[in-house]
């Protein structure tokens, strides 16, 4: 990816989230404690909240630039997002889950047909039936299947296995690293999971507080000096 | 027997006209009050709330103000529009239209509140525009909800009096509603047929409440 946040400036309710960042990762781990932030970040890059101030260009387009009043409405910057509890339609199938934001544009990855990507996720099986009859991870999966659909430039996840036990996790984290391979859409993935980060993850951000205090790979991140610095600082 | 049929009948096309006019209004109104923050919403939800509260007469005579001959609204009404308004059936509509305004919006609002904003945030990442989220999404999801609080509207609208009475007046054959009928029968103390009235005037309200609860209980199919 290509995602340049500058100078991104947003007062919060308990500290000031501010931004200056190259993201270039396939995919980049948003890392901090519950609050730091790193939901605010994301929804500024979908668009669901705009900054007080700053810019948000994605690989050549400028998705955001507060100071030019310029915001590219959600529904047209083609970026997908996952949140924590999946968010399935549910008056809607599976399958209508799944073509929702489907279009047949010319230049849609040939990858990302509905075929291959029930294939990947293995939901097939699934599209017939209604939302609430399936289980959380498949629930989850057909979360990713439906953001994948749409075919989007950049896919944001905010904790996308949070509210998983631990064995639905590890059965569910293959499956992210499918997508990451199979179809080479750019992850913004928010977690703080260090498993996750290390099966997923090319760069990392960490935020905290709303200030980043890291970026770099995650084998940098995880050295037991930064560790020990990680840990100083969910302590103060 | 065939008065009181006719008059029922009458009720419930004033009440069903009325609480038609009034739903698109109060449905973007509650939208608007669940969803967005704007300038004025607090002086606008306290104004919509006020036929609830206001002695229903006093709604009328406001309206009588603002659409008598003499008024400018109403000499415009009649004289640009040739529309006749103050003592007519449409009168009557109007005041079932006002009269369950606020209760339509109100119920219409927690309906809107009831969906997850997530779900519309994550329609619009996955595409779709404002208005397609509404149709697919919101809509949908906040319908059972939709129904009752139309059925609930179209209930008090069956009901309404005070205002009727002052905007409308008892004209039989004309704007001879149920209620403004029980009213007038026991005033020339015709009791027997006022009940009549009654039993209908229950009826009516009690199907409407009663499929209103129905709607909201049902479980999504």
């Amino acid at each position: 990816m290509n995602l340049r946040l500058q100078d991104i400036h947003l007062p919060l309710s308990e500290f000031t989230l501010k931004v200056d960042v190259l993201l270039k990762g396939r995919v980049t781990a948003l890392f901090g404690a519950s609050g730091s932030g790193k939901t605010t970040l994301l929804e500024i890059v979908a668009g669901l909240r705009r900054p007080a101030s700053g810019r948000v260009q994605l690989s050549n387009s400028v998705l955001t630039d507060a100071g030019a009043r310029l915001s590219v409405p959600v529904h047209r910057r083609d970026i997908g997002y996952v949140p924590q509890e999946g968010a399935l339609f549910p008056h809607l199938s599976v399958r209508q889950n799944l073509l929702y934001g489907f279009t047949s544009k010319p230049e849609r990855p040939a990858a990302l047909s509905f075929a291959h990507v029930v294939e990947v996720l293995e939901i097939g099986t699934l599209a017939d039936r209604r939302v609430a009859t399936l289980s959380g991870g498949e629930k989850q999966r057909v979360a990713f299947g439906r953001a994948l659909l749409a075919a989007p430039r950049l896919l944001l996840l905010d904790e996308p296995l949070a509210g998983l036990d631990l064995p639905l996790k590890e059965r569910l984290l293959p499956y992210l690293g499918r997508i990451r391979d199979e179809f080479a859409i750019p992850m913004l993935y928010v977690t703080h999971a260090a498993n996750e980060v290390m099966a997923l993850c090319d760069e990392v951000l960490a935020l905290d507080k709303g200030q980043v205090w890291f970026q770099g790979n995650p084998q940098e991140f995880f050295e037991p000096s930064q560790t020990v610095s990680y840990v100083v600082r969910a302590k103060s | 027997m065939e008065e009181t049929f006719e008059i029922t009948l009458f009720t419930l096309g004033v009440a069903a006209l009325g609480t038609f006019l009034a739903f698109p209004f109060a449905i973007g109104l509650a939208w608007l009050l669940a969803r967005r923050n704007w300038w004025g919403k607090s002086l606008i939800e306290t104004l919509v709330a006020l036929p609830l509260v206001i002695p229903p007469v006093a709604t009328g005579l406001l309206l009588l103000l603002l659409l008598g001959r003499r008024s400018p609204v109403g000499s415009f009404v009649e004289n640009t529009l040739g529309l006749e308004i103050i003592f007519t059936w449409r009168a009557v509509v109007l005041a079932a239209a006002i009269m369950s305004f606020p209760l339509l919006v109100r119920s219409a609002r927690v309906a809107f509140e009831g969906v997850s904003p997530r779900l519309e945030q994550v329609a619009r990442t996955l595409g779709a525009s404002p208005g397609k989220v509404f149709a697919t999404i919101t809509l949908p999801l906040a319908a059972r909800g939709l129904v009752a609080a139309t059925l609930l509207a179209f209930a008090r609208a069956l009901g309404e009096f005070g205002a009727t009475v002052m905007i409308a007046g008892y004209i039989p054959g004309k704007t001879a509603t149920l209620s403004l009928s029980i009213y007038h029968l026991v005033q020339l103390g015709r009791d027997g047929e006022a009940l009549g009235l009654l039993f209908w005037s229950i009826a009516l309200a009690f199907g409407a409440v009663w499929l209103g609860e129905w709607f909201l209980k049902r479980r999504a199919s």
